[in-house]
C-alpha cells in the first residue's frame, strides 16, 4: 500500500469512472453517491501524502518505477516532492468539491458526467507524479479529453466552438513540448525528467526548448497573449468543469514552470526572464482593465483567474533579478509565492465559480444585470460570496493575499517597477470583484425573479463552507504549505542558478 | 501579560463570532449582552495594560504568537508590540468601542440586522487591535486591511441604499489606493532591510544611507510610500473623498470607525514609525503640507454643509489634518495626544447628533431643526461639552491638544512651516464658525421642526444618554490631566524617537509651565481670539441675523459654488477614474483583446488554414487517372528540373 499510493491515486479514479459508465445514467442516485464516496476515499487516501511526506529533503518519494516500453527506455515512474504533492492534494480536494457540486444540477448523462471528473481527477494526478516525460505528456495531452467532453457535452449554448478552441489551442502548445522532449532523448537517451535536469545544453539548444516548454505552458497557464481560450472555456463550461478548469488545470502549466523550464533550461530562462515577467505584468494590469468591463460573471472570474495567474509566472521568472548571493529570501519569496498563489487560486477561483454556479443554477443567466439586491433574498449565501470576493480582492487574513504578497515582495526586489505594476492588483483587483459583488449582491431587487430566489440548502452550504475554510485558515496560517514545499522550492533554486554552459 | 493582551484582542473576535453566526438564534439581548461583556473585558484589561505600562513604567512587551511564514531567514509573525503608545491606543479604542457597543442597543433597536451589527463592531475593534499591537509590518497591513473591510460592511450596512452601497465601494476603492502606496513602502522596507518586524528594521535603518531612488534618498521614498497609506486611512487630500460618503453608514460607527479609531490609524502607524520619519525632513515636510491641507479645506467645507452628519465628517477631515500637521513638524506625541481628545468629543458628537437623529425621525438637515435644546437637555449639555472641546475652548481637552499643534508648528523649523501657521491658526476660526453653526442651528433659536415630529420629540432612552454622559467627561478634563505626563514627562517616550534637530518639542516643553496655566495665558494668544471671533460670527449669522448668511451666500456664490461642489474632486474622480477606466477597459477588451488577438490571430489563423484547405480540395477528387495525371506531371517537373538546375544534385543519387 505504502508503495503503491501514488499509482492508487492515479489509477483508483480512473477505473472507478469506467465503474460509473457500467452504473449507467438511469441510477444517478447511485452515481452520484459512488462518485462521491470514492473522491472522498481518494482525497483521504492522499492525504496519508501529506502525513508521510518527508519536508526536509528534496528528493522524490513515494517512488515506482517500472518498465513500460524498453526499446525506448520509456518507464512507468512517478513520484512526488514539496512542489507537486500540494497539487495533488488540491486536486483530489477539487473532484469532491465538483462531484456535489453536479449532484443535483446534472440531470442528463449524469454517470459520464461524474466518470469524466474522476477519469480527469486521476490523470491530473499523473501530471502532477509522473518522473517520465513520455508518461508525463501522455497524461498531459489524455487530461484535455474529459474536459473536452464536458464543455462539449454539458456546456452552454456555444459549447461546440468553445470546446475545439480549448482543444486546438492547448494541443497546439503541446505539441512543441513534445518534440524537446523527443530532442533530449535523442541527446541523453533518457526520457526521465529528472535525468534532462542534468542534460548538458548550449544556450541555443535552450533557447528553442524553452520557447517550446513555453508554447505549452503559456498557454495551460494561460500568459497573455495566448489566453484567449479561457474566456470561452470558462463561459460555456458546466460550473463543475469551470471549476477543474480554473482551480486544477491551469495550474498544470503553472506546474511545467516548476518543473521543466526551470531546472532543464536555467540559462534560457535567465536569458528570457524579463520577456515572461513583462507578459505577467501585462497579464496583471491589463486584464484587470478588461475584467472591469465585463457583463458576464463567468467571463469576469476568467479574467481575473488570468490576471491572478499572472502572479504565479511573475513570482517564478523575478528569482533571477531578486536573487543575491548572500540572501536568497527575494528569490525565494517570489518562488515560493507563487506556489501558495497557485493553491490559493485553486480556493478561490473554485468558490467564485461555484458562487456564480449556485446563480446560474437558479436563474439561468449569468449576466451581471440580471441580478441586484440578492443578499435580500439569500443572505446566508451573500456572507460566503462577499467572503470570496474579498480574498479574490487579496484581502489580508484570506489566501488571496499570501500569494500576491509575496510575490510582490519579491518582484520589488527585483524591480520596483516590477512591484508597481504587479501592486496596482490592490486597486484594480479590489475595483472589478467589488464593483461585481455592488451590482449582483447589494442594492434593491429590480429582478422580480431575484425577489423569489431560496438560500442556498445544505449541498450548496457545505462545499462553500468548506471553501471558506480553507481560503481562511491558509491566509491565517500559511507556514505549514510554505515549509511543505520549502526544501524542494530551495533545491529548484539551486538548479535555476546553476549555469549547464 | 501575554495571556492578558491575547484576552484583549480575541475577547471582541469571540463576541463578534458568537453574535454572527448565532446571533438570530441567541435573539437581540443575549447578543448584545455577549458583545459587550467582550469589549468590557477588554477595555479592563486595557486600563490594566495602560497602567502597568505607562504608570507603573513595565517593561515593554515585543514577543511572537506564531510564526506566519518561515523562508530561510525571513521570518514573518504574527505577535503584539505592546509600549506606551500602544497602551494608550488600547485605552482609547476599547472605551470609545464600549461606548459605542452600548450606545446601538438604542440607536438600532428596531433594525432587522440588529445582531449583524453587533457582529460587525465587535469584529472592528479585535481588527483595530491587532492593528495597534502588531509588531510588524504583516500583520499591521492585515489589520489596516480588516478595519477597511469592517468599515465596508458597515458603510453598507443599509445594502438597500443604493448611495450607501455606492459609498462602500468607493471607501474601498480610495483605501486601495492608499494601501498600493503602503504595500510598496512595506515592500521596501523588506528589500533594504531584510525583516518586516519593527525592531529589527528600526535598527537597520543604517542601511538606506547613501542609497537612492527616483531621484530622492530611499528612506524619504519609503516614508512617502507609507505614508500615502496613512494619508488613504486617515483621509487626507486628495484621498479624503471616500469620508464623507461613508456617513451613509449607521451613526455608531461613523463615531467609532469614522471619527475615532479607524481613521486615526494613519496618525498611529506614522507615530510608530518616527524613527523612520525622523530621517527625512523631505517626507515630513510633505507630511505636514498635506496635513495643513487638510485641516484648512476641509474645514472650510464643514460651513456650508447641512447635513448634520456631513458637518461632523468634514470637521473629522480637518481635525486628522491638524493631527498630522503635528506629525509633520515632529511632534509625535502631541498628534498622539490630539487623536486620543478627539476621539473622546469626536464620538460624543457623532453620538449626539445620532442622538438629535433618532429623535427627528432620521430627518437629518440642520435647516429644519432648531430649539432642541429644551427637548433633549442630556444631548444638548454633552453637545455642548464635544463642541467647546472641538473648538478648543480654554480648560477642555481638545483645547490642550489643539494649542500644542499650533504652537509645536510654530517652533518648526522645516520650510513653509510659516505658511502652516497660518493655515493652522485661521482653521481655528473655521472649526469654531462651522462647529457653532452647527450647534446654533440644531439646538437653539426658534423651532423649524415640521409639525409631526414635533409632537414626539423627547430625549433619547438611557442606553443612549449614557454613552453620551460617559463621553464628555474625558472630553471636559483629559486634556487637563494628560498634557504633562503625556507630551513632557515621557510616557511616549519609550515608543517615539525626535532626532535633536528637530527642536519643536523641545521648544514646547521649555515655555510649558502648567496645565491650569495655560487657561490664564490663553487669552493673550492668537488661536483664543480666532476662535471667539468664529463662535461670534456663527451666532450672527445663524442666531441674531439670519437673513445675513443669505446675504453672503449670494454674494459670494463663486466661493460658495466651489465649496458647495467640494472643490471638484468628486467630479474629477468621476470622469477620469471612473468613467476614463471604464473606457479604457472596454478599449483594451473590445480592441485589443476580442478584436485583435481573438478574430484576428485566433480565429484568424483558424480561417487561414480553412482558406487553404478550401482551395487544396478541389484536386483531391478521388479519381485514380486524376491522381497519376498529377504524378506524371509532377514527375516531368521535377526531372526536368533536375536536369538543368545547376549540379545536378538529384542525379547523384
Amino acid at each position: 500500500m505504502e508503495n503503491s499510493l501514488l499509482s492508487l491515486l492515479i489509477w483508483l479514479p480512473i477505473f472507478s469512472g469506467i465503474l460509473v459508465i457500467f452504473i449507467g445514467n438511469n441510477r444517478a442516485n447511485t452515481v452520484r453517491w459512488v462518485s462521491v464516496i470514492i473522491s472522498i476515499l481518494v482525497f483521504m487516501m492522499s492525504l496519508s501524502l501529506y502525513t508521510g511526506f518527508d519536508s526536509s529533503t528534496h528528493l522524490m518519494q513515494f517512488v515506482e518505477k517500472s518498465s513500460w516500453i524498453s526499446q525506448f527506455n520509456i518507464h512507468y515512474h512517478i513520484g512526488v516532492d514539496g512542489i507537486s504533492m500540494p497539487l495533488i492534494i488540491l486536486t483530489t480536494f477539487s473532484t469532491i468539491l465538483v462531484i456535489v457540486a453536479g449532484w443535483e444540477v446534472i440531470t442528463r448523462r449524469s454517470a459520464h458526467y461524474m466518470a469524466a471528473f474522476l477519469m480527469m481527477e486521476g490523470l491530473i494526478i499523473g501530471v502532477f507524479s509522473s518522473l517520465d516525460a513520455i508518461l508525463f505528456y501522455a497524461f498531459w495531452e489524455a487530461s484535455l479529453i474529459p474536459m473536452l467532453l464536458i464543455i462539449g457535452i454539458w456546456g452552454g449554448d456555444n459549447r461546440v466552438y468553445a470546446a475545439i478552441k480549448f482543444f486546438l489551442y492547448t494541443f497546439l502548445g503541446s505539441v512543441f513540448m513534445l518534440v524537446s522532449l523527443i530532442y533530449m532523448y535523442n541527446k541523453g537517451g533518457s526520457f526521465s525528467i529528472l535525468d534532462m535536469h542534468n542534460l548538458e545544453l548550449s544556450l541555443a539548444e535552450q533557447s528553442y526548448i524553452f520557447w517550446a516548454f513555453f508554447m505549452a505552458f503559456a498557454v495551460k497557464v494561460p500568459m497573455f497573449p495566448v489566453h484567449t481560450w479561457l474566456p470561452d472555456a470558462h463561459v460555456q463550461a458546466p460550473t463543475g468543469g469551470s471549476v477543474i478548469l480554473a482551480a486544477i488545470m491551469l495550474k498544470m502549466g503553472g506546474y511545467g514552470f516548476f518543473r521543466f523550464s526551470l531546472p532543464i533550461t536555467p540559462d534560457a530562462s535567465l536569458e528570457f526572464s524579463e520577456v515572461i515577467i513583462v507578459l505577467s505584468l501585462i497579464a496583471i494590469v491589463y486584464i484587470g482593465f478588461v475584467a472591469l468591463v465585463q457583463r458576464d460573471m463567468k467571463k469576469l472570474i476568467a479574467y481575473s483567474s488570468i490576471s491572478h495567474m499572472g502572479f504565479v509566472t511573475l513570482g517564478v521568472f523575478t528569482l533571477f533579478l531578486a536573487y543575491q548571493p548572500n540572501a536568497m529570501e527575494g528569490a525565494l519569496l517570489g518562488l515560493e509565492g507563487a506556489m501558495v498563489q497557485m493553491i490559493s487560486h485553486g480556493f478561490i477561483s473554485a468558490a467564485m465559480f461555484l458562487v456564480v454556479g449556485v446563480l446560474y443554477d437558479r436563474l439561468h443567466s449569468r449576466e451581471i444585470s440580471t441580478y441586484g439586491g440578492v443578499i435580500n433574498s439569500m443572505p446566508k449565501f451573500t456572507g460566503f460570496a462577499v467572503l470570496f470576493a474579498m480574498a479574490n480582492a487579496g484581502l489580508p487574513g484570506t489566501s488571496g493575499f499570501v500569494g500576491e504578497f509575496m510575490v510582490i515582495l519579491g518582484a520589488i526586489q527585483a524591480n520596483i517597477w516590477y512591484g508597481v505594476l504587479a501592486a496596482s492588483t490592490l486597486i484594480v483587483g479590489a475595483a472589478y470583484t467589488l464593483w461585481m459583488v455592488k451590482r449582483v449582491f447589494w442594492g434593491v431587487v429590480t429582478n422580480p425573479c431575484v425577489a423569489t430566489l431560496k438560500d442556498i440548502n445544505a449541498r450548496e452550504f457545505s462545499m462553500l463552507a468548506i471553501l471558506a475554510v480553507a481560503v481562511l485558515v491558509m491566509g491565517l496560517y500559511p507556514q505549514p504549505v510554505i515549509e511543505l514545499m520549502h526544501t524542494s522550492i530551495e533545491h529548484l533554486l539551486h538548479q535555476a542558478l546553476t549555469s549547464k554552459l | 501579560m501575554e495571556n492578558i493582551y491575547l484576552t484583549i484582542a480575541l475577547s471582541p473576535l469571540v463576541g463578534a463570532i458568537l453574535a454572527g453566526f448565532f446571533g438570530t438564534i441567541l435573539g437581540k439581548t443575549a447578543t448584545h449582552m455577549l458583545t459587550i461583556l467582550g469589549v468590557l473585558i477588554s477595555t479592563v484589561l486595557s486600563l490594566y495594560v495602560f497602567n502597568y505600562h505607562v504608570l507603573e513604567q513595565g517593561e515593554i512587551f515585543n514577543q511572537n504568537l506564531y510564526t506566519w511564514m518561515q523562508i530561510n531567514n525571513l521570518n514573518v509573525s504574527v505577535g503584539f508590540l505592546i509600549d506606551n503608545l500602544t497602551a494608550v491606543m488600547l485605552v482609547v479604542v476599547s472605551f470609545v468601542s464600549l461606548m459605542v457597543h452600548i450606545y446601538t442597543i438604542g440607536y438600532m433597536h428596531d433594525d432587522t440586522g440588529y445582531t449583524r451589527f453587533f457582529s460587525y463592531i465587535s469584529l472592528f475593534t479585535f481588527s483595530m487591535f491587532m492593528l495597534v499591537m502588531s509588531n510588524n509590518f504583516m500583520q499591521l497591513f492585515f489589520g489596516w486591511e480588516a478595519v477597511g473591510l469592517v468599515s465596508y460592511l458597515l458603510i453598507g450596512f443599509w445594502h438597500h441604499k443604493e448611495s450607501a452601497v455606492q459609498a462602500n465601494l468607493k471607501a474601498f476603492l480610495v483605501n486601495r489606493v492608499g494601501d498600493f502606496g503602503f504595500l510598496l513602502g512595506i515592500g521596501l522596507v523588506l528589500a533594504f532591510s531584510g525583516s518586516l518586524d519593527y525592531m529589527e528594521v528600526f535598527s537597520s535603518l543604517g542601511k538606506t544611507m547613501n542609497q537612492q531612488l527616483w531621484g530622492l534618498d530611499l528612506i524619504t521614498i519609503i516614508c512617502l510610500l507609507l505614508f500615502v497609506g496613512a494619508m488613504g486611512k486617515s483621509a487626507q487630500v486628495p484621498l479624503h473623498v471616500w469620508l464623507p460618503g461613508s456617513m451613509e453608514g449607521p451613526t455608531p460607527i461613523s463615531a467609532l470607525i469614522h471619527a475615532a479609531t479607524m481613521v486615526t490609524a494613519g496618525i498611529f502607524m506614522v507615530s510608530r514609525m518616527s524613527p523612520m520619519f525622523e530621517l527625512s525632513d523631505v517626507a515630513l515636510t510633505v507630511v505636514m503640507i498635506v496635513g495643513a491641507m487638510t485641516a484648512l479645506f476641509m474645514g472650510l467645507l464643514g460651513i456650508v454643509q447641512n447635513d448634520i452628519k456631513k458637518v461632523v465628517a468634514y470637521s473629522t477631515l480637518s481635525q486628522l489634518g491638524y493631527m498630522t500637521v503635528a506629525l509633520g513638524v515632529s511632534a509625535y506625541s502631541v498628534a498622539i495626544f490630539h487623536l486620543m481628545t478627539h476621539a473622546f468629543f469626536k464620538a460624543l458628537l457623532f453620538l449626539g447628533a445620532g442622538s438629535v437623529i433618532v429623535a427627528m425621525h432620521h430627518q437629518q438637515d440642520i435647516r429644519k431643526m432648531g430649539g432642541l435644546r429644551k427637548k433633549m437637555p442630556i444631548t444638548y449639555w454633552t453637545a455642548l461639552i464635544g463642541t467647546l472641546a472641538l473648538i478648543g475652548f480654554p480648560g477642555f481637552a481638545g483645547f490642550y491638544s489643539k494649542d500644542m499643534i499650533i504652537e509645536a508648528v510654530h517652533f518648526s523649523t522645516l520650510p513653509y512651516a510659516s505658511w502652516v501657521y497660518v493655515a493652522v491658526v485661521v482653521g481655528v476660526f473655521i472649526t469654531a464658525f462651522y462647529s457653532l453653526r452647527m450647534f446654533f442651528l440644531v439646538f437653539h433659536g426658534e423651532s423649524r421642526v415640521d409639525a409631526h415630529t414635533a409632537k414626539h420629540l423627547h430625549e433619547s432612552t438611557p442606553s443612549m444618554t449614557f454613552p453620551l454622559i460617559a463621553l464628555a467627561i474625558p472630553s471636559l478634563l483629559i486634556g487637563y490631566f494628560t498634557i504633562e505626563p503625556m507630551l513632557f514627562n515621557g510616557w511616549l517616550d519609550n515608543a517615539i524617537t525626535v532626532v535633536p534637530s528637530h527642536t519643536s518639542m523641545a521648544e514646547l516643553k521649555h515655555e510649558f509651565f502648567s496645565a491650569a496655566s495655560m487657561i490664564s495665558h490663553a487669552i493673550q494668544t492668537l488661536p483664543f481670539w480666532m476662535m471667539i471671533g468664529g463662535v461670534a460670527s456663527a451666532w450672527v449669522f445663524s442666531i441674531y441675523r439670519t437673513q445675513w448668511a443669505d446675504w453672503a451666500q449670494k454674494k459670494c456664490h463663486r466661493t460658495n459654488y466651489v465649496l458647495e461642489s467640494l472643490y471638484g474632486f468628486d467630479r474629477f474622480n468621476d470622469i477620469v477614474f471612473v468613467s476614463g477606466v471604464k473606457k479604457l477597459g472596454n478599449l483594451l477588451y473590445k480592441v485589443s483583446d476580442v478584436g485583435l488577438i481573438d478574430k484576428v490571430l485566433v480565429n484568424g489563423s483558424a480561417k487561414l488554414i480553412g482558406f487553404i484547405g478550401k482551395i487544396v480540395r478541389p484536386i483531391q477528387t478521388g479519381y485514380v487517372y486524376h491522381y497519376a495525371f498529377f504524378m506524371i506531371v509532377s514527375l516531368l517537373i521535377i526531372l526536368t528540373w533536375a536536369l538543368f538546375a545547376g549540379d545536378n544534385p538529384l542525379l547523384e543519387l
